[in-house]
């Protein structure tokens, strides 16, 4: 391992730290941008130009609040609750390709902070501990209403967990791999794994929505049954935390959605552009590509968010455990099926 | 026989609830997401209905009252003579006053022999009628059509507006003398 290798994934894992950050931080603001324009409003604006420095301002409000915290019996699981929710969110973009591969100072450098082998399972294992986040948040908070709106998004998570993994077993039986990278560039040349799997891709959506407790399946805060959820007791940056996280995984199961259906950086015409233009340009071109993709996904959740109203809670179990689990498995069957009659 | 309960409509809007089982595509609720959707991202590219309020502010009604003024004549003399109609017209009882009898010199303050010592106005109280205004027989108290409404405070004191905030401004009344000599 040389020193070159280590500074280079290094300023990679830098950069994507960052850009993560930046995207949540974003986000926030697009979220308040989106819900204003569906509303037939303009949303902030005073902050910077067109309320660009919100986020700034939302943040510096939150660390100048007022810190309170419930006479629990365990203080050091409450500040606990928020850094995992925190953390497991930035954690799972380490194994995400951004790119290709960059020619820089003749050295090839891979756009990915570590490529294993088995990236999708890391991104599962990693996204079940943020239910601890959000179970040890509301369990330590002392309050009854967040620990029902805990346990509410910790079974809620557990059983879309279920669907979600059969839906990606469908996929990986086709791709045969569990590298991010190699499902990446396996659909180079409009090869979407979205075409091919169609009924997989609307089960994974459903529970990506059901993952990052995302309306219509918000069941984990509840205004009006549970005065917030999980997060009532948590006030100043702690619950920013909270609240940011969600943020995180939203961009972080956008990318996912991305990579993993829309053919991550592919876009129509990469190799001749790589034959024609040079590898730099058409790579970068590739991170353009697939920041748009992500793009589009979070403005899609925004756009999902202000159009369906919350699901009840039983509705929600229902849909997870009667629907989607028996489709994800037939979708298996087929899948299994098709993979036989055709090769 | 006449209509039954079950056939009588009043408004005439009256609807048979359908309980009819959902096909199969309804059950799936894909659809009708997808509509709903497609009704919100048109909302996205509409005209926004926000007016940006210290910029720019809503025009006002014709007929809009703002804050009450006590006004006074071309020579700067109150025209209150502390009659009291207008605390009778008020149906929100929101005026209180007090007569006194002018002085000798005081003829350049006060139009009449009597004018209102003092002259309150509960602005919690008033509802902005206008019923003082059309009570008035000396054309005293008027509500302007200036934007400026009652502000904010969290002393309720501060909400009962004296002559001090009620009398139009001597300024005021000059620049109207002059006004109505120009014209």
């Amino acid at each position: 391992m040389d020193s070159a290798f280590i500074i280079e994934k290094s300023v990679l894992i830098v950069v994507v730290f960052a850009i993560t950050m930046i995207m949540a931080m974003y986000s926030t603001w697009a979220e308040r941008k989106v819900a204003a324009f569906l509303q037939d409003r303009v949303g902030p604006n005073r902050a910077g130009w067109g309320g660009l420095l919100q986020p700034l301002a939302d943040g510096m409000k939150l660390f100048a609040k007022e810190e309170f915290e419930p006479d629990t019996k365990n203080r050091f699981l409450f500040f606990v609750g928020p850094a995992i929710a925190m953390s497991t969110a930035l954690m799972t973009s380490a194994v995400i390709p951004w790119g290709d591969k960059l020619h820089i100072f003749g050295r090839d450098v891979v756009l990915q902070a570590t490529d294993i082998d088995g990236s999708l399972l890391y991104i599962f294992a990693i996204v079940s501990i943020g239910v601890y986040g959000i179970m040890i948040g509301g369990w330590a908070s002392n309050n009854k209403f967040s620990l029902m709106g805990a346990v509410r998004a910790a079974s809620q998570m557990v059983s879309y967990e279920v669907a979600m993994g059969l839906s990606v077993i469908a996929l990986i039986m086709m791709t045969g791999t569990l590298s991010l990278k190699e499902i990446s560039v396996q659909q180079a040349g409009m090869n979407w794994n979205v075409f091919y799997q169609p009924v997989g891709f609307l089960i994974f959506l459903i529970c990506a929505f059901a993952e990052t407790n995302r309306t219509p399946f918000d069941l984990a805060e509840c205004e009006s049954e549970l005065i917030g959820g999980y997060h009532t007791e948590y006030s100043s940056m702690k619950m920013g935390f909270y609240l940011f996280a969600e943020y995180a995984n939203m961009f972080i199961s956008s990318t996912i959605l991305a990579v993993l259906y829309f053919g991550g950086y592919n876009y129509p015409g990469m190799q001749w552009m790589v034959d024609n233009v040079g590898v730099n340009t058409a790579n970068i071109l590739g991170i353009g590509v697939l920041f748009i993709k992500i793009c589009f996904f979070i403005f899609f959740y925004m756009w999902v968010r202000w159009t369906i109203p919350r699901f009840r809670y039983d509705q929600l179990m229902n849909l997870g455990w009667k629907i989607l689990i028996p489709l994800s498995i037939i979708n298996i069957v087929i899948t299994g099926i098709c993979i036989l009659a055709f090769n | 026989m006449s209509a039954s309960i079950q056939s009588i409509s009043l408004s005439g809007r009256k609807k048979q609830v359908s309980n009819k089982e959902m096909t199969f595509w309804e059950r799936l609720y894909l659809i009708a997401i997808v509509k709903g959707l497609a009704i919100t991202i048109k909302h996205f590219f509409r005209k926004k209905a926000t007016i940006h309020y210290p910029e720019q502010t809503r025009e006002f009604s014709p007929v809009y009252r703002g804050q009450h003024m006590l006004k006074r004549d071309e020579l700067g003399r109150e025209n209150c003579t502390a009659c009291g109609l207008c605390a009778l017209a008020c149906p929100a009882e929101a005026i209180t006053m007090k007569a006194a009898e002018r002085k000798p010199g005081e003829e350049h303050l006060y139009r009449e022999e009597k004018y209102a010592e003092i002259y309150e106005i509960n602005m919690l109280r008033c509802i902005f009628c206008g019923l003082c205004e059309e009570a008035c027989p000396k054309d005293a108290i008027y509500l302007t059509i200036s934007k400026e409404l009652v502000p904010a405070s969290y002393d309720r004191e501060d909400f009962i507006f004296g002559k001090d905030r009620l009398v139009m401004p001597l300024e005021m009344a000059m620049k109207n003398a002059q006004l109505k000599n120009a014209n």
